[in-house]
């Protein structure tokens, strides 16, 4: 099998997953005598982030749960040789991402791996927002944000606001997407998600911040257009 | 001179919010870091910001909360049930 290359690369495991090497052993045990309480237990932590980086790939619903299934097959044939040496979550994103690609070439969008260091150009709040140098106080506020004036129905919990940003986050450029999707929506680590798409903790600190940025510009915008309206 | 020195080491409104995640993700060294915090101690719109930046963070976090659909679940259990058989 192809997933051979997909086992871990050697190294420490990363902080930030749950599962201990040991655990993933004691459910590997579960799993090959045929215990389907573990292996749902399995698809309910793992599957819905899965369905999710697959949304963000796939070009239609269809073809998302497509990809989870083929990669849960493919994470049962490889688990074996999984030697827990990155974290389990980290590994699985690595058979999705292979899934995806080897097998559903036509109909996904895959993330450039150039987007990675491009889409770190620039300020991530617009210039025209502070005081320029004819200021006696450059960069200080100029358009300064306004407060988000939270009544029960447009409050940051709502349906609406909770919509607002998931679309705020599908319209960032795709390297930042990828980024705040792993951090901040899945919860990962700095570090997993360094080991998951292979760049640098740097990069991965500018992009976490654009497209934070971004999605707090959209609440922002939401919160604005709410009050006048 | 000193003052020179001093204004241009205090951080500005538009430096600050370049680098909200690199405080909050501890990546500043303990001078900026200082001066984040004195620079939002007195100035009300980036203490603001940073709020709404913090509260943003926390929010997009329950986007997470989603149960598979159950067809699909429901396929990757025959699915498992094959893996084993
Ligand atoms: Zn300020």
């Amino acid at each position: 099998m192809a997933f051979s290359r997909l086992r871990p690369a050697s190294g420490p495991a990363p902080d930030g997953d749950r599962d201990s090497w040991s655990t993933v052993q004691a459910r590997l045990v579960s799993l090959r005598s045929g215990d389907e309480s573990a292996f749902l237990a399995l698809v309910s932590e793992h599957g819905p982030w899965m369905l999710r980086l697959a949304r963000r790939r796939a070009l239609s619903e269809a073809i998302a749960e497509e990809i989870v299934q083929e990669s849960w097959v493919a994470v049962l044939r490889g688990l074996d040789s999984f030697e827990g040496r990155s974290s389990l979550r980290t590994w699985i994103f690595s058979i999705v991402t292979h899934i995806s690609s080897a097998q559903f070439n036509k109909e996904i969008r895959s993330v450039p791996f150039s987007a990675y260091g491009t889409e770190i150009a620039g300020p991530s709040l617009e210039a025209g927002r502070f005081q320029n140098a004819s200021h006696p106080e450059p960069g200080s506020w100029l358009t300064p944000p306004p407060a988000w004036d939270e009544s029960p129905e447009q409050s940051l919990t709502t349906h609406e606001a909770q919509r607002t940003i998931g679309s705020a986050i599908e319209k960032l450029p795709p390297a930042q997407r990828e980024v705040i999707s792993l951090r901040d929506v899945e919860g990962w680590s700095a570090t997993e998600v360094c080991n998951a798409l292979g760049i640098t903790e740097t990069n991965q600190r500018v992009l976490l911040h654009r497209a934070r940025s971004r999605v707090r510009l959209e609440l922002e915008t939401y919160f604005g257009a709410e009050a006048s309206g | 001179m000193k003052v020179g020195r001093e204004r241009r080491r205090t951080l500005v409104c538009q430096e600050l919010v370049e680098v909200i995640t690199d405080y909050l993700e501890g990546a500043l060294s303990p001078g900026d870091r200082a001066r984040f915090e004195t620079h939002l101690a007195g100035c009300e719109l980036c203490d603001r910001y940073v709020e709404q930046f913090r509260r943003t963070i926390l929010q997009a976090g329950r986007l997470r909360a989603q149960d598979l659909p159950d067809a699909l679940a429901a396929e990757l259990l025959d699915a498992f049930r094959g893996w084993r058989g």
